[in-house]
């Protein structure tokens, strides 16, 4: 039981990540741009996060308070830098993959050229403990409060809420709506007046966002509040977009494929604790692969029927209808 | 008076047949690109060290001249896998795993070299078959998957590119005769897998540039000559239309992954069996879990070569000379991931170069023809 609870608790911090910068790439691919930028913007968000707290750690403050402000600051760099992918995509009409490229390969040399000329290292390591022994009270809930209340991150509390927000703009709003027809039919869209190029940009901007928060998540809850230009957020921008395909471009589906592709990580980094899989002998580097082997597989079953936006990628024109 | 109007206007025809056509506005939108992306630098650079910065820049520039051997060295696997992302491409397939076709076959051409004893004279050159056939697989499963399965190959190849990094990784840790682990690193080659020099000194350059370079016409001749290039560009054109022409797409898909696969793969095979100018030794490999830089290096080739082969050539060589350019400026103090981030923004700015382009080209004429009719009416009114 020790060990189930172990593996959900370590699973958590990792599924946070995937499950923000997945439902970022819907955000964006609903609106009609393939974002693959999501790598880069992930990466520019923990960047500018963990820089804030590098900057601020030495004040006497509650780190979970500082945490959120961080989390803020990654948000609003996630957006700046994919505005960038939206001002390409959208009002220039370019290449939405090669784009996304480029600004993926932009990031990490900017890093380590930045923390190479100020911090003389690869990245910037933070001393904060954003670490939650147990919360108050909640933490007393038999079984659940183990589970999830225990041995954790804010993160994983403020990634749920941002879930349940998310389905509901997608779902419940006129926005989110309107959203999606622009990913399906922009000119059936635009005919009724709503404004494609906006909506696109927005899309985008809510994946910047998402992708931001996602990748300052990411470096407090598995890289310990440090960011390397080297490792990077180490491919999970590229598996978020799997995630996202795994999960058929739907809020509640990418929630459970997040949690599989974060478990299957876990039961990867913790072979050595299970004593069953110890017990196989089989090389650690296999168990590595699983996740990625593991997308492959899923993909192989689900992309038949795949339900992918059916304007996405191509960019919207006014006059061609 | 007559004479000299008809010759000018002749020179002007001339002129315009070559601005318009599409190798010309490709050539002039990457010109444009690559000059944001330097310009970029060069901000960067100020912002860095201004005292320093036009120093730094000139050694960018034209630093890598002065090395000319080195430029061609380096540019030899950026090149094949370049080639490799741009033949994909002109199919409408984005082949971002490059990377683990270059690892998959760098794997495959030491372990020819290492495991396999095969006399002197013809040993590189099956390592470097080798190098090729490992590429090939890591290319054909992505290709199995888009065309039978319908799986979008950006991510495939992307998942392939770790699974073949730590495969290959596991593979040479496990292996003694390969793996020195006292320095975690590959044993050097024996001298008769390495690709023969072209003896300039200094550098490392081999046979292996020379090779690459008629690869690299092999394949604009396939692509312009033959019914396969034919149906490739049709169908990355338009996939529909191709196919209601009778062509094979699902063959062409794999086909076509399998020989940017092998374009890969050759390019690790180069990379790892080139001879190093120093006695004794050769190029190792270091089993560290990262993805191989030259794959995504590929693509910026590929995209600033605007998919074409002869353009990949040449942008190769030019993103190895500026890369050269970056590390001699670390002679001033500069530190050469500048480079990175501006061959970075120079895909950014060359994704939407042409459209600018475009916009720039008609500002100009409204402007110049204006000026010629008002050049006209004033004659007209004398």
């Amino acid at each position: 039981m020790s060990t189930i609870y172990y593996l959900i608790q370590n699973m958590l911090p990792v599924a946070i990540p995937l499950l923000l910068v997945a439902l970022g790439g819907m955000f964006s691919e609903r609106s009609g741009v393939i974002n693959i930028a999501l790598e880069g913007i992930m990466l520019f968000g923990a960047f500018f996060g963990a820089l804030f707290v590098y900057t601020v750690q030495g004040v006497d403050m509650n780190p979970q308070v500082l945490l959120i402000l961080g989390m803020l600051i990654a948000a609003f760099s996630g957006w700046v830098y994919s505005l960038l992918l939206s001002f390409a995509a959208v009002t220039m009409k370019a290449n939405q993959t090669i784009t996304g490229v480029s600004l993926n390969m932009i990031i990490p040399a900017a890093i380590l050229l930045f923390s190479k000329m100020f911090f003389n290292s690869d990245g910037i390591t933070t001393t904060k403990n954003f670490y939650i022994r147990e919360v108050p009270i909640l933490s007393k809930i038999p079984l659940l409060g183990e589970m999830f209340f225990q041995r954790t991150y804010l993160t994983v509390m403020i990634g749920f809420a941002i879930l349940i927000v998310s389905i509901i703009i997608f779902y419940k709003t006129r926005f989110g709506l309107r959203l999606r027809a622009c990913g399906e039919h922009p000119q059936a869209a635009d005919s009724v007046g709503i404004n494609v190029y906006f909506m696109r940009y927005a899309g985008v901007s809510l994946s910047g966002i998402l992708g931001g928060i996602g990748g300052f998540f990411y470096s407090v809850g598995v890289m310990d509040g440090n960011v390397s230009g080297h490792s990077g957020v180490a491919g999970f921008g590229f598996l978020a977009l799997a995630v996202m395909i795994f999960g058929q471009w739907k809020p509640g589906r990418i929630f459970f494929a997040a949690l599989f592709f974060a478990f299957l990580r876990t039961l990867a980094y913790s072979v050595s604790l299970i004593p069953f899989l110890d017990g196989l002998g089989i090389n650690q580097t296999y168990y590595k692969m699983l996740p990625y082997v593991a997308t492959m597989v899923v993909l192989a079953f689900t992309s038949k029927k795949s339900r992918a936006p059916k304007a996405e990628g191509i960019p919207y024109d006014k006059s061609q209808r | 008076m007559q004479g000299k109007n008809s010759t000018s206007q002749k020179n002007k025809n001339f002129l315009k047949n070559i601005t318009r056509s599409s190798g010309f506005s490709a050539f002039s939108s990457a010109l444009v690109a690559i000059i944001l992306g330097l310009v970029f630098g060069f901000i960067v650079m100020l912002f860095a060290q201004p005292e320093n910065a036009i120093k730094g820049f000139r050694y960018v520039l034209v630093g890598g001249l002065g090395r000319f051997g080195s430029v061609l060295y380096f540019a030899t696997p950026i090149l094949m896998t370049g080639l490799a992302v741009g033949f994909a491409f002109k199919m409408g397939l984005f082949n971002i795993g490059a990377s683990g076709q270059y690892t998959m076959g760098m794997f495959f051409a030491i372990y020819v070299g290492f495991m396999w004893d095969l006399p002197p004279g013809i040993h590189w050159i099956v390592a470097i078959l080798a190098g090729m056939v490992g590429g090939m697989i890591w290319g054909l499963i992505p290709g199995l998957f888009k065309a039978l399965l319908n799986v979008n190959e950006v991510i495939t190849s992307i998942m392939f590119n770790y699974i073949g990094m730590y495969l290959v990784d596991m593979w040479i840790q496990g292996n003694a005769v390969m793996f020195v682990s006292s320095k975690s690193r590959t044993n050097y080659l024996p001298s008769n897998v390495q690709i023969p020099s072209l003896g300039i000194d200094g550098s490392n350059v081999n046979f292996g540039i020379i090779l690459a370079i008629i690869i690299g016409i092999v394949l604009y001749i396939v692509l312009q000559k033959t019914t396969f290039g034919y149906e490739l560009k049709a169908t990355g054109h338009n996939k529909y239309a191709s196919d209601y022409a009778g062509m094979k797409g699902k063959k062409n898909i794999i086909l076509t992954m399998v020989i940017a696969g092998g374009l890969a793969g050759l390019g690790g095979a180069f990379a790892i069996l080139a001879p190093s100018a120093i006695a004794g030794s050769s190029m190792t490999y270091e089993p560290i879990n990262i993805i191989a830089a030259n794959g995504f290096n590929g693509i910026a080739v590929a995209l600033l070569g605007n998919a074409h082969p002869i353009g990949i050539i040449f942008s190769s060589i030019f993103i190895s000379h500026i890369q050269r350019g970056g590390s001699l400026a670390g002679l001033v103090g500069f530190k050469p991931e500048i480079i990175d981030v501006v061959i970075g923004v120079i895909i950014y700015f060359s994704a939407f170069a042409m459209i600018m382009n475009a916009a720039l080209a008609r500002f100009v004429k409204q402007h110049v023809t204006r000026k010629d009719e008002e050049v006209v009416k004033a004659k007209e009114a004398e």
